[in-house]
């Protein structure tokens, strides 16, 4: 089997090879956020922190941030809280229409997404609804909840339905069975949901752009800085938002592992 | 084809009469999230309809239906902008196709723990804005970029801007929707068996004959979502253009933009957005009817 060995170790070669194209943008931005020169240019003469002490004092990218997070905190809660239900209504239960429901639930997410925020905006718009974060929120959730609803609906496949009926036959109240036995055993699912509904809101621009109004969140506030004139703010405000994202993925994976379950 | 109507939910007949018992649970469960849906996505899409029946510039949706914006878009050479947006999503799904295909042999083969931390390495970029990413690419590809100005400083190589070009921009689709992708042919790839492929070169089968007769036949639900996604996905490309094409091309979705922002021609705007969604309606259509998107999800 000398030919599978090649094959293999070309395979791996290749995966490395991915791998690293794809941080390569995180990396340069990283670069050109210590560059001091005003335009980026590479090999970078002088370093400097320059660009982050402009960061922390700007009050605009403060705003940014604490709409940012605020968004990005109501949507996970929101989302797992409409997921959980929605996943027990897609995996436990039957129901009639539940298999139109399968087959709807997730259209908003094969969806171009521009496309659909556009249609958010002309739609609070044509209803008279002022367009601020709030308005996001919910642009967000139409998006996200159908995703978390997946993850959770994958963990409540995994598990055994017996063990609820079981309680139910040694006399459980309804409420015991979810708070005892249902509630924890999708545990993990509830908590990845949750975990990839704050990361797809932090990262999001479209549906942020077309229905935020006035307000910015912080890839708002970096495209408006690159359309309407580079600084080197941008990379930045974006290294650190990487930086941010990065340490929410790794202490929430980290939780995740010691939780235990599927996936 | 009319002939084909079994029914989608299956239920017998005579249980008509439940509407005098209450809903089962399931109903109650689910209701949030179609609401969600109906407030959130159908009526969206119902106001982008109406107003693409609107006269030119209205901002209402109530007045005389007219098909004037159609006939607009027809007469103004939107169809160049429509081609471009097709091609790039064809283009880049087709390309990503193969990209990701050996990819996801290669995660599935490593072991349990190292496949997980593969797969949570090129999908975490997904948590990274994509404006961010795609300025990343920028200051990379640049004249003065990183990889010209390391050639420049290693080798003296001018190097002209690699940016602000079509194949810049079918770069950046893939590089943005890799993960989208991935993740389904993953998915998909994992719910072929082991015994089958050990089986079928135990039989003396070829590498080729493994992919055509045994892997292809069982990934393919997922392949197939994993292509509907990124076309689809990709068809509302803006960004992309935008940044790393700096207006060599316009994209749809740009047209779309311009024309509810400096525009103020929302009709406009939406019949050139209900021309998209028929677009990515029959792409979800014809592929929903070749696969059920739980049973890849579902058990196994």
């Amino acid at each position: 089997m000398e030919s599978s060995l090649l094959s293999r170790r070309l395979l791996a070669l290749y995966l490395s090879l991915v791998i690293v194209v794809m941080y390569v943008p995180m990396v340069v931005i990283g670069l050109a956020s210590v560059s001091r020169s005003r335009f980026f240019v590479f090999p970078i003469r002088r370093y400097d922190l320059k660009w982050y002490q402009d960061t922390f004092d700007s009050l605009q990218i403060q705003d940014a941030l604490w709409t940012s997070v605020s968004i990005s905190v109501v949507v996970a809660l929101l989302s797992v809280l409409l997921a959980f239900f929605g996943a027990l209504a897609y995996a436990r239960f039957p129901w009639r229409g539940r298999s139109i429901y399968r087959q709807a639930l997730l259209i908003p997410v094969f969806f171009p997404q521009s496309v659909l925020g556009l249609a958010l905006q002309l739609w609070f718009n044509s209803l008279g609804v002022t367009m601020t974060w709030q308005a996001t929120i919910f642009a967000h959730l139409v998006w996200i909840a159908p995703i978390v609803t997946m993850i959770i609906a994958i963990q409540a496949y995994g598990y055994d339905s017996s063990v609820e009926e079981a309680a139910f036959d040694l006399g459980a109240s309804r409420w015991q069975v979810f708070r005892d036995i249902t509630f924890p055993l999708l545990g993990p699912g509830i908590f990845s949901g949750f975990l990839f509904a704050v990361l797809l809101s932090w990262s999001n621009f479209s549906l942020s752009y077309f229905t935020s109004g006035a307000d910015v969140t912080i890839p708002e506030w970096l495209y408006g800085k690159m359309i309407g004139g580079y600084t080197p703010m941008v990379p930045a405000v974006g290294f650190l938002s990487v930086l941010l994202g990065g340490v929410a993925l790794t202490v929430g994976l980290l939780i995740r592992a010691r939780l235990g379950g599927r996936r | 084809m009319t002939e084909h109507t079994v029914p989608l939910t299956g239920a017998p007949v005579s249980r008509r009469a439940t509407a005098l018992t209450p809903p089962p649970a399931g109903v109650w469960c689910a209701l949030p999230m179609i609401l969600l849906f109906l407030l959130g996505f159908l009526g969206p899409l119902g106001m982008v309809v109406l107003y693409s029946f609107m006269p030119r510039g209205s901002f209402s949706p109530i007045g005389r239906p007219t098909l004037e914006n159609y006939v607009d878009i027809v007469a103004q050479n939107f169809h160049i902008s429509f081609g471009w947006s097709l091609w790039l999503a064809l283009l880049s799904t087709a390309i990503l196709l193969l990209v990701c295909y050996p990819l996801a042999l290669a995660i599935q083969r490593a072991s349990p723990g190292r496949g997980i931390l593969i797969t949570v390495l090129i999908v975490a970029p997904l948590f990274v804005a994509e404006n961010i990413r795609l300025q990343g690419w920028v200051l990379f590809l640049d004249k003065a970029g990183v990889l010209g100005g390391s050639l420049q400083a290693l080798f003296g190589w001018e190097l002209d801007s690699l940016v602000n070009n079509v194949p810049a921009i079918v770069f950046g689709i893939c590089y943005i929707y890799l993960p989208f992708m991935l993740f389904p042919m993953l998915l998909g790839l994992a719910s072929v068996p082991h015994d089958a492929r050990e089986a079928a070169l135990d039989l003396g089968a070829s590498r080729w004959r493994l992919f055509r007769d045994i892997e292809l036949p069982l990934a393919a639900p997922g392949i197939l979502i994993g292509s509907l996604l990124c076309f689809v996905i990709s068809l509302g490309a803006f960004s992309e253009a935008k940044f790393l094409g700096k207006g060599v091309i316009v994209t749809i979705a740009q047209d779309i933009e311009s024309a509810f922002t400096f525009g103020q021609n929302w009709p406009r705007g939406s019949a050139l957005s209900v021309l998209v969604i028929l677009i990515a309606g029959v792409a979800v259509f014809l592929a929903m009817r070749q696969v059920r998107l739980e049973n890849l999800l579902g058990r196994r």
